[in-house]
């Protein structure tokens, strides 16, 4: 499979768990991440709508940092983001 | 809070030894990147230097000559420590004031060569909002992107310079959040392969580090290396055009508007030759602590990312993030602890965004402290520090009802 085929899939895939931290201020969106990412079954996807400018940043890095997955950062009408991440394990 | 009081709130549970540049009533001072504290050999020099030069440098008399002798010499210690020569240097209300005149007066002399100014991602804001001035008045700013430990990529800095219609190129001599010491030296010389000067600002390394070769324009701030605050630095090589953007003045070889501050020029000056002087051993124990930091808070707080290049870095700066803490909170409780430290987390800006260093990074922007260490700081203070800082984390991490 190829990067992109497997990047388009991955974005495609529906979020299995929808965490709500609009309005919220880092970290604690992230808190709210980390807290319940173990909800998703494995390689499922969990989608962050965020509006503080830091989880934009901060979102991707926890991942990196703990070795999930960031798939994409979708922009929201309304202002923020659905930032997806897939469960790695 | 500048004179000794008995009723310090602080002073009845600390030492009540002062120890210039790192001790304030038993606060450890971990804020040198934000300003370090006055080098003793500046408050000799500032002292001296008040009474010996008041009068106006550019009248005839005896006082003036005095003045203006004393302006002169201080201008000839900054340049040799820059590796300038005397007549290329200016001194500057503040080192701010440094980088827009830098800037803006590099691309007005260029202006034939073309609008397109290049700039790092993670330069210091008075260099960004020098570029959004030029594109408000519409040139062009083209932002070179850094890598994950804040580094520029000289192969895309060079190919951002070599784009035609380009004035001016702008790069930190070392990143001021995250002590990334930047290859200039690589991107001077994409810069003269490509007849494009390039403005390093050397805020952060001036009097720590040698000045990296190849600039065309200098800025530097004296109460960054223990000068006093009000005094920056302007070299313009010789040859390389600059035209002032402000209106004419005659003064500091028509580079800088206004009566020249010659008792503060004369400090900074002073205290630039004895950091300088100081560097290459002091430099070397601090670079020891910061190791150790580097080493030890991720082994004592767990989830912690040290951010910064390990290797090509400051002296006397580093930068972690702790994952699940507010960069305020933690502020506040190593400040309640004796510890003033710095932090680039949005919580802690008047904008309420995170600090445009660690974005273009991709690096955790929640949880930032910055730990810079001025001169004379105790190996036991870092300890105490590494001491406190796994609890601190972890009370505020409980208080935030995260589950370790």
């Amino acid at each position: 499979m190829t990067s992109s085929r497997q990047a388009a899939e991955e974005a495609a895939q529906p979020p299995a768990l929808t965490i709500d931290a609009l309005g919220k201020k880092c970290p604690i969106p992230i808190i709210m991440l980390a807290e319940r990412i173990n909800e998703v079954p494995l390689n499922g996807v969990v989608a962050v709508l965020a509006d503080d400018p830091a989880a934009f940043t901060d979102v991707p890095a926890w991942c990196r940092l703990k070795s999930h997955r960031h798939v994409a950062s979708h922009e929201l009408p309304e202002g923020g983001w659905a930032i997806h991440v897939r469960r790695n394990y | 809070m500048g004179h000794i009081s008995a009723d310090h709130p602080r002073s009845p549970s600390r030492p009540r030894l002062w120890r210039a540049g790192c001790d304030d009533w038993g606060v450890a001072y971990f804020d040198a990147a934000s300003t370090e504290p006055l080098h003793p050999r500046a408050r000799e020099a500032l002292v001296a230097a008040l009474d010996a030069g008041w009068a106006d440098p550019a009248r005839l008399y005896g006082p003036a000559r005095r003045a203006r002798m004393l302006l002169e010499q201080a201008r000839e210690e900054v340049a040799e420590v820059l590796g300038a020569r005397p007549d290329e240097v200016s001194f500057t209300s503040s080192g701010a004031q440094a980088v827009h005149l830098g800037v803006l007066g590099a691309l007005a002399g260029r202006r034939r060569a073309g609008h397109r100014l290049v700039v790092s991602a993670v330069e210091h804001s008075s260099v960004l909002h020098a570029a959004a001035l030029h594109e408000r008045d519409g040139g062009e700013a083209v932002t070179v992107g850094v890598g994950r430990t804040g580094m520029v990529d000289p192969a895309e800095f060079g190919a951002a310079v070599a784009a035609s219609g380009t004035a001016l190129a702008c790069l930190q001599s070392a990143n001021h959040e995250v002590g990334t010491v930047q290859p200039v030296a690589e991107a001077a010389e994409a810069c003269a392969a490509a007849g494009v000067p390039l403005l390093v600002d050397a805020a952060q390394t001036a009097g720590r580090l040698p000045v990296p070769a190849g600039w065309s324009v200098l800025t530097a701030s004296a109460h960054k290396w223990g000068g006093p605050a009000g005094v920056g630095v302007l070299a313009v090589r010789k040859g390389v055009r600059w035209r002032s953007p402000l209106p004419e003045d005659d003064r500091e070889r028509r580079r800088v508007p206004g009566f020249e501050n010659v008792p503060a020029a004369v400090a900074a000056a002073a205290a630039l030759r004895a950091a300088a002087a100081e560097s290459a051993h002091e430099g070397a124990r601090l670079s020891a602590l910061v190791d150790r930091i580097r080493s030890e808070v991720p082994r004592l707080v767990p989830d912690v990312e040290v951010i910064g290049d390990p290797v090509a870095r400051l002296p006397h700066l580093v930068t972690f993030s702790c994952l699940y803490v507010e960069g305020e909170a933690l502020l506040t409780e190593l400040d309640k602890a004796g510890f003033a430290v710095s932090s680039g987390s949005s919580c802690t800006a008047s904008t309420l965004r995170p600090s445009h260093v660690l974005e273009a990074m991709g690096v955790l922007t929640h949880g930032n402290v910055r730990v810079s260490l001025p001169r004379g700081t105790s190996a036991a203070d870092v300890d105490r520090f590494l001491a406190l800082l796994p609890e601190t984390v972890r009370r505020i991490r409980a208080e935030a009802g995260v589950r370790s």
